[in-house]
């Protein structure tokens, strides 16, 4: 397995976070991990994104240009990432945001409302739970099991009562993917 | 040996500095090396040392003199216009012959440049960048693992040579997160005893810290003592890695995260049935001329990729020293050279083609192939 | 026979490089007295700076580092965060405190740092050969501003002291004056304060002491002594500008 994985979409939608997550599970697995964010200026509000990269061998570039999955929280991010995806590469869109019309034939696509369904649960700050769940429903990166265990760590003690609806989010966006497939 | 940790480059550097035991931090923020200090200033007061927020960098390592003058294990970090006001201060460290570590997370320039990785500072890295005769031990971490090893044996090849040292990395080092492992460090038991160093002289000869000599008979052979002394860094300190020596003919040259990207091409290609193999060095100053050495006889051509308009590959040709072309492809300004860029250059250098320096000039101008905007072979 | 005058412990047996007349001579004899006094000499440890004074550690007997022009405060921080438990001062003339390292010896007021500046103030660069310094005086002809400073294109002089008593850093600020016996002596025991402030951990206290340069002025000694009575003291008030309270 070598997956690299752009998650990306607009500053403080939480994406650097979900990518901190997946690095996290991926490590508690036993894989190679790296996980690069773009920096600067676009932090504060422009488009974020961060490359992951999770392998059963040493990583060699952590510079992903060739992503073999996507998660496109906004429409930016859509039309930047979805086209370098590979042939046959997953794509988690935010449907909430993207007008998800025209996708590419070749990759597989899965839609998600994850804004309507962070609402649901009780927050729309857990969209990037639902986006990174669906993403584990389709790929083979981790066990959703495994992310959910490391939730912890990523996420600041402050903010550990909200842990069941993160945890509660990744299911979510699991299970929908889970039933497009 | 700890499990593996989660770091971020930059924080990893910190954590592996208090490891080594350095206790004193002084520095000035700046873009992409502020976790750094932020991470000094939360760590160092634990672990019993002082971190100070300087005015600039220019007081910043003038501390750094005072408190590596004074016998301490002593650090700061920047990053590049930083590290050009910090010339001045590394100059007289030089010329005192003061231990201590000097981090540069660098960043794109000429002046304000940009934020986003770069290596463009190697020339001023390895080549003095300050006034006078004198070398910094430079590394080139490729990895935020490689990074943390390099810098505790930076604190200890410091003190062995008393001299500065110098962490090269780029935006990318510091801002990427990658599993650390730890090993115990003995820290401060490690530091050796300091004479030499400003402690008061109750019961001893004063001691004095300096660099001025002005008679000259003195100072020439305080730079021939130095001399002889980088010549013995030369001798003893070189690290490198080499990827398929044996059988390539082909090679690719690079450092720091950019040879990452070049050991994803290599691999890819001799999936393909290419001989290619990579040099990476790992100190940039003392220069691994002995890898080029080893391969001399085999390789057809090398080509030097680096994110400048091409620095390290002048010290690639003085290596190869004509034995074989040397071709160079370059990004700057945080553009970060991509696999199929890299590829594509590769391809043009076993077909016998010159490549065309930079992805700008090549899809501006197509008619520069093979004219004085590319790097004519050696 | 009782002596009635001996070198100080802290100073050693060497004749020093600067010029006859000049009170750089006067200010190093004080500040090794204050050593001796305070006995303090094993745990002392001078930054030099840039300057006629470049040479300070040849002739004082204690720990001594060398600073790059202006760096002397940062040198000295450095000293005194690795070893608080010493005694660091900085001997710094006006083209390296007042010039090119105004910012380190404000910042080093400003952090607090308890050190102990000696400032020498002769209103001009001495080393270098007599050109204008911040502290020249309105009017006063020096190699670079040889019609006299003019304030419209050279501005006004810089007044260091008056400067620093303004930051709440600083534990002591004083001006003293070197041109006579009793002025010797006031400066003498405004020294001794700001390194007793320094071992008690008070924090910043610096000394500026009004200075001669005879060479440069284009001066005989005795001249040089009168014309800092006459001419900087109306510019220089002397006094203490800053006596803090408790720590």
């Amino acid at each position: 397995m070598n997956h690299r994985i752009i998650l990306a979409g607009f500053g403080g939608q939480g994406v650097m976070l979900i990518g901190t997550l997946l690095t996290y599970a991926g490590m508690r697995e036993g894989k190679h991990v790296s996980w690069l964010p773009s920096y600067g200026p676009e932090m504060r509000g422009g488009t974020a994104n961060c490359a992951v990269c999770i392998s059963d061998r040493p990583i060699a570039s952590p510079v992903v240009t060739e992503p073999t999955a996507v998660i496109a929280m906004n429409l930016p991010s859509y039309q930047k990432f979805s086209k370098i995806l590979v042939t046959g590469g997953s794509l988690i869109i935010n449907s909430n945001l993207v007008n998800s019309e025209n996708i590419r034939g070749d990759i597989k696509a899965y839609p998600i409302p994850a804004n309507d369904e962070a609402v649901s649960l009780g927050s729309e700050r857990v969209a990037n739970m639902v986006c990174l769940g669906g993403l584990l429903g389709v790929e083979d990166i981790v066990s959703i099991e495994t992310a959910i265990q490391a939730l912890p760590e990523v996420i600041q003690d402050r903010y550990h009562h909200l842990l069941d609806l993160n945890s509660k989010a990744l299911r979510r966006g699991y299970e929908m993917v889970r039933q497009m497939t | 040996m700890s499990e593996p940790i989660l770091m971020k480059g930059n924080e990893a550097i910190a954590e592996a500095a208090i490891r080594a035991g350095c206790k004193y931090f002084f520095g000035y923020p700046i873009t992409p090396q502020n976790e750094i200090p932020e991470y000094m200033s939360r760590k160092l007061p634990e672990a019993g040392g002082v971190f100070i927020q300087a005015e600039s960098e220019v007081s910043s390592i003038n501390m750094v003199y005072g408190a590596a003058g004074a016998g301490a294990r002593v650090m700061t970090s920047s990053s590049s216009p930083g590290i050009s006001l910090m010339m001045e201060g590394i100059s007289y460290i030089a010329g005192a012959e003061l231990p201590c570590v000097i981090v540069n997370i660098s960043r794109g320039g000429p002046g304000l440049g940009g934020i986003q990785p770069s290596q463009a500072d190697y020339f001023q890295a390895t080549k003095g960048g300050g006034h006078g005769d004198y070398k910094l031990i430079v590394y080139g971490p490729s990895s935020v693992q490689e990074a943390c090893d390099l810098m505790i044996k930076a604190f200890h090849v410091a003190d062995k040579y008393r001299n500065p040292v110098m962490i090269l990395g780029d935006g990318m080092i510091g801002q990427m997160m990658e599993p650390v492992v730890f090993r115990d460090e003995p820290g401060d038991a490690a530091i050796p005893e300091k004479p030499w160093a400003t402690t008061g002289n109750e019961g001893r000869q004063s001691n004095l810290i300096t660099s001025i000599y002005l008679d000259p008979e003195v100072l020439d052979a305080h730079n021939w003592n130095l001399y002889r002394k980088y010549k013995a860094i030369e001798e003893n300190e070189v690290m490198y890695e080499s990827y398929h020596e044996d059988d390539s003919e082909w090679f690719l040259v690079a450092y720091g995260t950019v040879a990452r990207i070049c050991i994803s091409v290599m691999e890819k290609m001799r999936k393909e049935g290419f001989k290619v193999g990579l040099i990476r060095p790992i100190t940039l100053w003392p220069f691994p001329k002995v890898a080029f050495d080893e391969v001399a006889g085999r390789a057809k051509a090398f080509l030097c990729v680096e994110m400048s308009t091409g620095q390290m590959v002048e010290d690639v040709r003085l290596a190869v020293g004509g034995k074989a072309p040397v071709h160079f492809y370059g990004r700057t300004g945080g553009a970060v050279p991509l696999h199929s860029n890299i590829e594509k250059r590769m391809r043009d250098v076993i077909a016998g083609r010159t490549p065309v320096v930079t992805d700008y000039l090549d899809t501006t101008t197509k008619e520069v192939e093979g004219d004085e905007t590319s790097v004519p072979a050696s | 026979m009782k002596p009635v005058y001996l070198r100080p412990k802290s100073l050693t047996d060497t004749v020093t490089h600067y010029c006859p007349g000049c009170t750089h001579g006067i200010a190093h004899r004080l500040v090794a007295e204050v050593i001796d006094e305070l006995d303090i000499q094993g745990r002392t440890i001078g930054v030099a700076s840039v300057g006629c004074s470049v040479f300070a550690y040849n002739y004082f007997d204690v720990d001594f580092q060398q600073a790059a022009h202006g760096r002397a405060p940062a040198v000295a921080t450095g000293i005194k965060r690795v070893h608080p438990d010493k005694v660091v001062f900085t001997y710094q003339g006006d083209g390296d405190l007042a010039s090119i390292g105004a910012a380190e010896i404000v910042h080093a007021a400003a952090r607090r740092e308890n050190i102990t500046v000696i400032f020498l103030n002769n209103a001009i660069y001495g080393m270098t050969g007599g050109q204008m310094a911040p502290t020249t005086l309105p009017g006063q002809i020096t190699t670079t501003s040889p019609f006299g400073r003019e304030h419209k294109t050279q501005g006004y002089p810089l007044r260091m002291s008056e400067l620093l008593s303004a930051i709440e850093g600083a534990y002591y600020i004083a001006r003293c004056s070197l041109h006579n016996a009793s002025h010797i002596a006031r400066a003498k025991r405004a020294i001794k304060q700001a390194f007793r402030n320094q071992i008690e951990g008070k924090g910043f206290s610096m000394v500026e002491l009004l200075s001669t340069c005879p060479t440069n002025w284009r001066l005989t000694p005795v001249k040089a002594l009168e014309w800092v009575e006459k001419h900087m003291i109306p510019v220089y008030p002397l006094g203490e500008f800053r006596v803090g309270e408790g720590e």
